[in-house]
């Protein structure tokens, strides 16, 4: 069983930090292959197990800065399924990979699971396993189609480690009428903020309202335990922190191992995009804030008073 | 079949070439889902259970009915109509869109149509564009980002792509001006601005912007508004391609959450912050 693997990388052509993983689980269900869309340079070493990478170009004279866009990636996508025959694409979960995969759903015939925390074939037919009404039930969902789709979570599998790249094969793709019709007047990409990626982080911090707009508590924390920074809707709202660190339905889902909500009340929507969390740490000043109902561990206090200690006590701990 | 108004640009037209027209008909997807303040629960065969009776409109679809009379408004009059799909309860979603301001409503209601999964929704949906575009073209589809139930965010790309126009996800911004969309949107990676020639598709944020609250007087007056409801029969969707029966996708099993266990709560009396330390190391966390 062929399975693809889009290979998402910066505009430069740095992979993405959950391309690895996916590489892993690809080659846990079959035979990998990966797909690496558009001109940004192939890097010299790409995730162990890729018995091969095609390279999708994309004639984009008609749309210049195009090549990213949805339309044109699933089309490129499509074209190296159809040369390989493979019926299993796995794509990191992305708001960007969702419209990618809604095309190959809707054009292309195939059965799409989004948000995957695992992916197995069982009697050959793909198997994947997410957590729905925001974290609070599990299911296992079977794609009854000859080509499964899969949006695969930050974290569900651990990274392959990067091997000098495999054999190229070379494909060209030219858009579609509507890949074409997609202008790109600006696009922006944002520089890393030195910590983890947020949604495939093993540790995240959260400050919300009860920040008062201070994360330098957090950061302190996010220093010691090499977490990710993220942020409720209030303080994203209020200019706190950047728009992309919100966590939430809406926002970035989360589920890593340890989550800590500094000030954080834990609205429903908010709820949503954490609830899946492995261990739940709280500290809030209300003792009645909603998010001490679903906390493994829950601290009534002042957050200023008792992260600032923990991380003081972190550091004796471990010397 | 095209939504374009006219017989439309012809493929390989550039898309700069094409005129504007000076009023716009506008379709805004809005789905009724059960209340996520509520307990929701899946049944034996992995549905959801939408039969709580505590379902209301979900919330990014306000934003997307509140971007669509704001364009609306913007082109001096332009024609709103709400489009929801679902059970008896689903009308409740379109007639909040009435009453915000939308002109009109369509609800596809039919049996066949139940367990459809992302991409069937998007077929049915798609059909009933169509089907509106008879009556007079259709130049903008608005939708919110995702559905507060499903949250798979797969159905504005595939009504997109089954209705043959451009989608422009995740706005935060929209801009509908000389014929054309301008879309504003933030990635996990990017910020971009991205423009398309009408017709489109625009899924919005919410944060897109603050959806207008009905008074008395709209409410009342939506209640006049026309409501049409269409089976799969009249949109010309054979039932087989839909609902249960099409589902590309089949839960095999469905479990809630097991409670979270040996859960601590403690009040600081000034060492909190020490036994939380204690704590993490203790569970390997740190």
């Amino acid at each position: 069983m062929t399975v693809l693997v889009l290979l998402d990388h910066t505009d430069a052509g740095e992979p993405r930090a959950t391309a690895p993983e996916l590489v892993a689980l690809a080659c846990s269900l079959g035979e990998a292959e990966g797909v690496w869309v558009g001109a940004a340079p192939l890097p010299a070493q790409l995730p162990s197990g890729l018995a091969r990478v095609h390279r999708v170009a994309v004639a984009n004279d008609w749309a210049p800065e195009g090549e990213h866009v949805a339309p044109v990636v699933s089309e490129a996508v499509a074209a190296v399924v159809d040369a390989t025959g493979a019926s299993v694409v796995l794509l990191a979960s992305t708001f960007e990979n969702k419209d990618v995969a809604a095309r190959l759903g809707a054009l292309h015939g195939a059965g799409v699971v989004t948000d995957a925390d695992s992916v197995a074939v069982e009697h050959g037919t793909v198997v994947a396993g997410k957590t729905v009404l925001a974290g609070t039930w599990t299911t296992r969902v079977e794609v009854v189609a000859p080509l499964a789709v899969v949006l695969v979570k930050a974290g569900a599998a651990d990274a392959a480690e990067p091997a000098a790249a495999p054999e190229v094969v070379e494909h060209a793709v030219a858009p579609s009428y509507v890949g074409g019709l997609v202008e790109v007047v600006e696009r922006t990409e944002r520089a890393g903020t030195g910590r983890p990626d947020l949604a495939s982080a093993q540790t995240v911090i959260v400050g919300g309202r009860g920040t008062e707009g201070d994360f330098g508590p957090l950061e302190e924390l996010a220093d010691e335990l090499g977490a990710a920074i993220g942020a409720t809707r209030v303080a994203t709202d209020e200019g706190w922190i950047a728009r992309e660190a919100q966590v939430g339905q809406t926002g970035v889902t989360v589920s890593p191992r340890l989550y800590i909500g500094a000030g954080v009340s834990g609205a429903v929507h908010h709820r949503g995009g954490m609830q899946a969390a492995g261990t739940i740490v709280a500290v809030n000043n209300d003792p009645d804030a909603p998010i001490f109902e679903i906390a493994d561990y829950g601290i009534v206090g002042d957050l200023f008073e008792v992260l600032p200690q923990a991380t003081a006590e972190l550091r004796r701990l471990r010397g | 079949m095209s939504i374009v108004r006219g017989g439309g640009t012809k493929v390989g037209q550039p898309a700069r070439c094409r005129v504007t027209f000076p009023a716009v008909r506008i379709v805004v997807a809005v789905k009724h889902v059960p209340d996520i303040q509520a307990d929701r629960t899946l049944g034996q065969d992995g549905r959801l259970a939408r039969d709580g009776g505590d379902g209301t409109l979900n919330e990014v679809d306000e934003n997307a009915v509140e971007a669509a009379l704001v364009v609306a408004e913007s082109a001096g009059g332009a024609e709103v109509i709400a489009l929801t799909m679902g059970p008896d309860d689903a009308v409740d979603a379109a007639r909040r869109a009435l009453q915000m301001g939308a002109d009109s409503a369509v609800h596809v209601l039919d049996e066949a149509a139940a367990g459809s999964d992302a991409l069937g929704t998007a077929h049915v949906l798609a059909a009933a564009v169509r089907k509106i575009a008879e009556d007079g073209p259709v130049d903008l589809v608005v939708t919110g980002m995702a559905a507060t139930d499903g949250l798979t965010s797969l159905v504005p790309a595939a009504l997109a792509a089954e209705l043959g126009i451009v989608a422009l996800t995740l706005a935060v911004d929209v801009t509908v001006a000389d014929g054309a969309v301008v879309v504003r949107r933030e990635l996990d990676h990017a910020d971009e601005t991205l423009r398309a020639a009408l017709p489109a598709l625009v899924s919005v944020s919410d944060r897109a912007n603050e959806a207008r609250y009905p008074n008395f007087a709209a409410i009342m007056a939506a209640r006049k508004k026309p409501v049409a409801v269409w089976s799969l029969a009249d949109l010309g969707v054979p039932p087989d391609e839909v609902g249960s029966a099409g589902a590309r996708t089949r839960i095999l099993a469905a479990e809630p959450r097991p409670a979270r266990k040996d859960r601590v709560l403690v009040t600081d009396t000034g060492d909190a912050g020490a036994q939380l330390a204690a704590y993490l190391v203790e569970h390997k966390l740190a």
